[in-house]
């Protein structure tokens, strides 16, 4: 039996039908087309999945769409809205280098906002506490680590 | 993988649940975050026919403290929140941390400590640091509902008393006595996001230098997570000293029955059972001394 199920995501409500095992990624991928949400490993070690539900960064392969109702998710796609600006973490990002097979980067990037959501000053270790499961297979993690201290420095002085 | 297909139900009320558990029964999984659940169903470990998701029931992810009760968490207390707890963090300090390095952030967002607990792996991590503190679980099924230790709650791997038609309905933690001190070490082949290859958790309570109690429990050297019995009765009652502490370690590995697997080797859990053993005993009696003391 489907199950009516109502999303906020990026701001834009959606009205959808869904069977119970079906994944948010699943449904965000393929009935919203929003595929900026990568599917790694399916087992949420690897955090290429990764939105922002209710200001939490989670595992979208982990997370039934059904029990997604009613909740608030952002995805890379919301990060800049327009399609035109960016935002800076994204923006850090291209700058310095820390996008290599681009794989890893919106479970990356969405794992950033919530780390400087909550802590606006990160040091390094507290980035990489922060990233810490998300991984990045072309093992740029020191361009990322440096991409997320500029823009944090940038987001202060905005 | 993708899931396999099953029905979804979803109680309003806690009696409802367990009104459908009993109704179920043998058919149905029970689920909290999911992010055990999900992936034994996508990997056809699990089967049922039907899921209980609890997320619509409201307020389950308490997480309260009473100076006589103790802490007590909800089946839904989120493994984020327990290691975040700024009182966890004062008063239970061992129980906050293992949350924080369970597994991680993406799953400490979603995951609870109920789950964690019900998943009865031997390296769960938060077990042996609930268990150090004599914790308990009160198990609650259609009309009724009984409190069972830790200490009596695992039978093996992915093994538990508990019944087909019960629920985990909370977690107790008693409030901590003077003098006392947690600890809870870890040691996995990636430093954060592993599994545990050893845990071991620890809870002494000091009267000066001698130790009046000691809890020592042991997470991935046996079937279950084990108290070092033995090694426990060599502290008690005694003063600590470097000697004593070894001494005690040494008991504990003695005491491990690890076996070698894909994380490591039955002797190097061993040793690190010795290692760590002595490392919680000490970070236990520092934290025990009164903080003039310090």
């Amino acid at each position: 039996m489907k199950h009516l199920i109502h999303l906020k995501v990026n701001g834009d409500d959606y009205e959808l039908a869904v069977a119970p095992h079906r994944t948010l990624n699943e449904v965000l991928r393929e009935d919203l087309a929003l595929t900026g949400t990568k599917f790694g490993c399916g087992t949420g070690d690897c955090g290429a999945c990764t939105v922002i539900m209710n200001g939490r960064n989670v595992s979208s392969c982990l997370t039934l769409a059904v029990e997604a109702n009613g909740q608030d998710i952002m995805t890379i796609e919301g990060l800049a809205p327009s399609g035109q600006e960016l935002h800076p973490i994204q923006e850090a990002f291209v700058t310095y280098g820390a996008i290599q097979c681009g794989f890893c980067t919106p479970g990356m990037i969405m794992s950033a906002k919530v780390l400087l959501d909550k802590n606006p000053n990160p040091d390094e270790p507290d980035i990489r506490a922060g990233l810490s499961g998300n991984l990045c297979r072309c093992t740029g993690y020191n361009k990322i680590v440096e991409a997320i201290e500029k823009a944090a420095h940038q987001m202060n002085q905005d | 993988m993708p899931l396999p297909k099953f029905k979804y139900l979803a109680p309003k009320t806690w009696e409802e649940a367990c009104a459908m558990l009993a109704q179920y029964k043998g058919k149905v999984r029970v689920m909290a975050g999911g992010t055990d659940l999900l992936i034994k169903m996508s990997l056809g470990a699990a089967a049922p026919e039907y899921v209980i998701g609890l997320k619509n029931i409201p307020g389950l992810d308490y997480i309260k403290y009473d100076q006589t009760k103790g802490l007590t968490l909800g089946p839904l207390a989120l493994l984020a929140d327990v290691a975040d707890h700024p009182m966890i963090k004062e008063k239970y300090d061992a129980v906050a941390h293992a949350a924080s390095v369970t597994a991680t952030v993406q799953v400490r967002n979603m995951g609870t400590v109920a789950g964690n607990i019900c998943n009865a792996a031997p390296s769960a991590d938060n077990i042996p640091a609930l268990m150090a503190l004599d914790a308990e679980v009160t198990l609650a099924r259609l009309g009724g509902k009984r409190t069972v230790k830790l200490d009596d709650f695992f039978q093996g791997p992915g093994k538990t008393v508990m019944e087909p038609e019960e629920l985990l309905e909370k977690i107790t933690v008693p409030a901590p006595l003077p003098g006392s001190g947690t600890a809870y070490l870890k040691i996995s082949p990636r430093s954060k996001v592993d599994i545990a290859a050893v845990g071991v958790g620890a809870h002494l309570v000091m009267a000066g230098d001698v130790c009046q109690m000691a809890r020592i429990v042991l997470g991935a050297v046996a079937p279950v997570p084990m108290r070092a019995r033995k090694a426990e009765s060599l502290l008690t009652g005694q003063q600590l000293t470097t000697d004593l502490i070894n001494q005690t370690a040494a008991q504990a590995a003695d005491e491990a029955r690890p076996i070698t697997d894909v994380r490591t080797t039955a002797e190097y859990r061993k040793t690190m059972v010795y290692v760590l053993t002595r490392r919680a005993i000490n970070a236990c009696a520092q934290k025990a001394l009164p903080p003039c003391a310090k």
